[in-house]
């Protein structure tokens, strides 16, 4: 009897793990020099179809409004009237975990930045995008179109939606001089000691990066995502000696909102929605795109290979670069819109001027996201720091 | 067709123990442990660098990077640490409250106070935490209440989430030694008095070791909630907790090996610590 | 139980002081839950109704109660059922690995929700290749629910002599019977104990929720959702507040219960009629 029982327990459990490593997913392609494989050879979409009824959708938060955060601020509710898809929108905080719920296969597409984009088409999670069933995408700025975080071989693999950078906040009753500089978070953050904020992901490593290719030219620093080992010591070192300053890190942006409403943080990095709510509400902050420049991000809409609703996931993207949405989104997230037709409906006159939506040359010094790789993409070859090295730095950064 | 059934099992304990068994331990077993050892498995495999995507070859890496990362390993001691204060804390702060509801209280006070200890129990884990956050609020409550005296409150950091753990596991804590209290004949205190103890001497030498059981079984809780939490470390304080470096690499990197290689840390530890509190009898005052 | 005054005087302060720092915050929740602000700052700067009407009309508040209430009951259910078998043959037998049964039933509550939830999580997508679905957090609730159930059960086992089944015997009962019309009545009160606080347990949790829910949300998990959308705050405060009023009756009817003169400690010896 005791030995059966044993013979049985082991039995169930070794079923359980032969199981489980039959069922997951196969090691993908990438690396390697030149540009990413495709993790699936999906083909895009043919024809367009009769909508399905229902979407769901993994967006940044600010990017899907339905009247929920404010009643003035929709533009889902009137997608829904027009297309019958119900629309359901999970709200990814960084771009990790929107690959992390891609990789799910509930949702049917998201709002990737450059730093997930290119994960995504490796690990076969997105498909290529017919872009001719999307009509708007012929007023798309020419600058955003076939660029080397949203397409593979000439091959669209998604749907700019619009670009911005990240930029520095303060609160103006506190810190009474204007800052122009990202010192007030790095070199000079001791003067703010306890009250400093960050971007909570590993991405924020190519912040200090670009910060110490102003600051420490001998390291040649070039690209902020292509590190490799002394460049990137520098990078953790410089973010290790800020922890000491840190307040708290910020992930969802209602934690940045609240905290620089309630005196918590005083000074750090932030996306400019924040700042509006926060001037909403009355809180003293000013804002600024630090003299060194900027990270920031260029988001793609991109489908799902295994898409439920492939049809209406197509009619979203096709909405919301559509003239008056993009102005919309563009205006309440703060960045530059995609659509250049957009910038005629936008509340603010010259919204698409301070954001510097057709001005190439100033997003030519923004550093957007992009997922670090082991190739450097120079003469260095395969020896720069990859995406894992980042996320394993970033905890022990954060300590 | 159920007396047949009880005839066909009468004498037959063992067949009886079998079939009283076999639902229980067939879930457990089978869904549960299984499924543990599936996510064991993964601890040995890795993650593809680029695409994420897990690769099923067996090796020791995860462990070694664990190993040989020292943040690893002061994580592990800070949460250990913060559990064995909040545990320490919670059995001084529930101890009061357990033998007046044990001892002292009328039967009706002794009913509405066991309400009044579990209702906290029933508000939402989220809500409370968040409440403490508002609370511990450079501008919040604390600060404002603490202001006339001159001193300021902890902040968000390692204090608060201790504040904030005691606080919420201190309902665990009360009823299993308010259960254990009560198990003690007021007659032996008595005897203890009239033998000449003094009040301090009877409760270190009669009550207490009466009670440790009981104390073993209500630390298992704040023991084992705090070891794996994540979400009160991440809402007032920014120093990771174990609980916090798996799940940033389980749900936002994606690297299951490494979280569950991770993993494999507290679950060791409270299994041990299961072990430890079985022997001091915590298992029959759960 | 003779204690000098000075002795009482302190226990009544030191409840005092403990119910004070256990109701602090839940006081500060009602409190943030007329805020007329979007984010809390103390003092409020002012009061108002609006978000009670506000969550009384969320839809998705309702949808999230519904499925909480779902789950509670399905991992009660099978919670109840398991966790009394499994209470039976460990407090009315003796077999090899009986300790081994208690371990394993407190295991999943002992070990961290995230584990718990990353492995069932892994067993359901990776291996059985199934949806995440109410059946899914169902199955995780009940794992760690057996465990309650079982405790008040085995207790009450062991208060009661199994006399009284070895005396229904020799009376002509059979198993069923035995059952049915003597253990199940001295039972009844610890299943009811049990089972309300294995509805509590599941009501309420929300790690291994995370892992299992997929796209459903428990209220937990719309709570967690919601504390991060701005204009969502006080309508979290406000459903907080009403569940913990709403909490009053189980928890008062479970007290009542226990209390019950067959089963309390240090009652009479015998059986009420």
């Amino acid at each position: 009897m005791k030995i059966r029982v044993w013979f049985a327990v082991l039995a169930a459990v070794a079923l359980l793990v032969a199981a489980g490593c039959g069922g997951s997913s196969s090691s993908s392609s990438a690396t390697g020099s030149g540009s990413v494989k495709p993790g699936s050879d999906a083909k895009p979409m043919a024809k367009l179809g009769a909508g399905e009824g229902k979407l769901n959708i993994i967006a940044w938060a600010g990017y899907a409004e339905d009247g929920s955060t404010d009643p003035k601020v929709d533009w889902v509710t009137p997608f829904e009237k027009k297309t019958g898809c119900q629309v359901n929108v999970k709200v990814g905080n960084t771009s990790d975990e929107m690959v992390t719920l891609m990789r799910t296969g509930r949702y049917d597409g998201v709002s990737a930045s450059g730093d997930a984009t290119l994960r995504l088409i490796a690990g076969g999670d997105v498909a290529p995008v017919n872009t001719d069933l999307v009509p708007n995408y012929k007023d798309v700025y020419a600058g955003l179109k076939d660029k080397p975080f949203n397409s593979v071989d000439g091959q669209m693999y998604g749907i700019p939606h619009g670009r911005g950078a990240n930029i520095l906040m303060w609160n103006s009753k506190k810190i009474t001089k204007p800052l122009d500089s990202w010192a007030a978070v790095f070199d000079d953050a001791s003067a703010y000691k306890g009250k400093v904020t960050a971007y909570d992901s590993p991405i924020y490593i190519a912040d200090a990066a670009l910060y110490l290719k102003a600051t420490k030219p001998d390291l040649k620093i070039t690209n902020p995502y292509e590190l490799d080992d002394a460049q990137f010591s520098a990078a953790v070192d410089l973010l290790k000696a800020q922890r000491a300053n840190i307040g708290e890190y910020w992930a969802d942006y209602t934690k940045e909102q609240q905290a620089f409403a309630n005196g918590n943080s005083t000074v750090g990095t932030t996306w400019q929605v924040i700042a509006n709510l926060l001037e909403g509400d009355k809180v003293p902050i000013k804002t600024t795109l630090p003299k060194e420049g900027s990270t920031g991000w260029s988001d793609t809409w991109m489908v799902a290979t295994k898409a439920q609703h492939p049809n209406c996931m197509y009619e979203w993207m096709n909405w919301i670069i559509s003239p008056k949405p993009n102005a919309e989104v563009a205006e309440w997230f703060g960045e530059a819109p995609s659509n250049a037709k957009s910038c005629a409906y936008t509340a603010v006159k010259d919204h698409c001027q301070i954001f510097h939506a057709a001005d190439e040359t100033y997003f030519d010094k923004v550093s957007f996201w992009t997922t670090p790789r082991k190739d450097c993409g120079d003469d260095r070859g395969a020896t720069c720091k990859d995406y894992s090295n980042w996320v394993q730095a970033w905890t022990e950064i954060k300590g | 067709m159920g007396r047949r059934l009880a005839d066909l099992l009468h004498g037959h304990r063992r067949a009886q123990v079998g079939l009283l068994l076999a639902g229980p331990l067939g879930w457990l077993v089978v869904a549960y442990l299984g499924s543990l050892a599936v996510l064991f498995v993964a601890a040995f495999w890795q993650l593809d660098d680029f695409s994420g995507q897990i690769v099923h070859s067996y090796s020791l890496t995860n462990f070694q990077t664990l190993w040989e990362g020292h943040v690893y390993r002061e994580i592990v001691l800070r949460t250990v640490g913060v559990a064995a204060a909040v545990t320490v804390t919670d059995a001084i702060l529930a101890f009061p409250i357990a033998f007046f509801m044990a001892k002292v209280a009328t039967p009706r006070a002794r009913a509405a106070l066991t309400v009044a200890v579990l209702m906290p129990l029933w508000a939402s884990y989220l809500v409370k935490v968040y409440a403490w956050r508002t609370i511990l609020n450079q501008d919040g409550i604390l600060n404002w209440a603490l202001h006339p005296l001159g001193i300021s409150g902890p902040g968000y950091g390692i204090v608060a989430t201790w504040l904030v753990f005691s606080y919420l596991w201190l309902p665990y804590m009360v009823l299993p030694i308010y259960a254990g209290l009560e198990r003690i004949p007021n007659s032996l205190l008595d005897a203890s008095g009239d033998l000449g103890g003094r009040p301090g001497t009877t409760f270190r030498r009669v009550v207490l070791p009466m009670a440790f059981p009981a104390v073993a079984a209500g630390s298992i809780f704040t023991f084992s909630l705090t070891l794996g939490d994540y979400i009160t470390p991440q809402l007032v304080s920014s120093k990771q907790f174990i609980g916090n470096v798996v799940f940033s690499n389980v749900g936002v990197a994606n690297n299951l090996p490494l979280a569950a290689a991770f993993a494999t840390v507290p679950v060791f530890v409270m299994v041990v610590y299961l072990l430890v509190a079985r022997r001091l009898g915590a298992f029959e005052q759960l | 139980m003779h204690l000098s005054r000075g002795t009482r005087w302190a226990l009544r302060i030191g409840t005092g002081l403990t119910l004070a720092f256990l109701y602090a915050p839940l006081i500060v929740i009602a409190i943030y839950a007329f805020n007329d602000r979007r984010t809390a700052t103390w003092p409020p700067p002012g009061l108002t109704l609006s978000w009670f009407d506000n969550a009384f009309h969320n839809q998705g508040v309702r949808d999230a109660l519904w499925t909480s209430v779902q789950a509670g009951i399905g991992a009660t259910l099978i919670a109840l059922a398991l966790g009394t078998l499994a209470a039976f043959a460990v407090a009315r037998y003796r077999f090899f690995g009986r300790e081994a049964v208690s371990f394993l039933v407190v295991l999943p509550i002992a070990l961290p929700g995230i584990v718990t939830g990353m492995a069932l999580n892994s067993t359901f997508t990776q291996v059985l290749g199934v949806d995440l679905t109410l059946f899914t957090i169902i199955v995780g609730h009940a794992t760690f629910c057996i465990v309650v159930v079982y405790n008040n059960v085995v207790a009450r086992l062991r208060r009661t002599s199994a006399s009284f089944e070895e005396a229904s015997a020799d009376l002509g009962a059979h198993t069923w019977q035995t059952f049915w019309f003597v253990t199940f009545p001295q039972l009844r009160s610890a299943l009811v104990a049990g089972a309300l606080l294995a509805f509590a347990l599941s009501f309420d949790e929300v790690i291994v929720t995370t892992f299992t829910a997929g796209d459903r949300e428990t209220l937990p998990i719309w709570i967690l959702t919601n504390l991060s959308r701005p204009n969502q705050l006080p309508v979290v405060n406000v459903v907080g507040v009403v569940v913990i009023l709403l909490s009053i009756i189980p928890v008062y009817i479970a007290q009542r219960i226990t209390s019950d003169p067959v089963t309390s400690p240090g009652a009479a010896a015998g059986p009420t009629p």
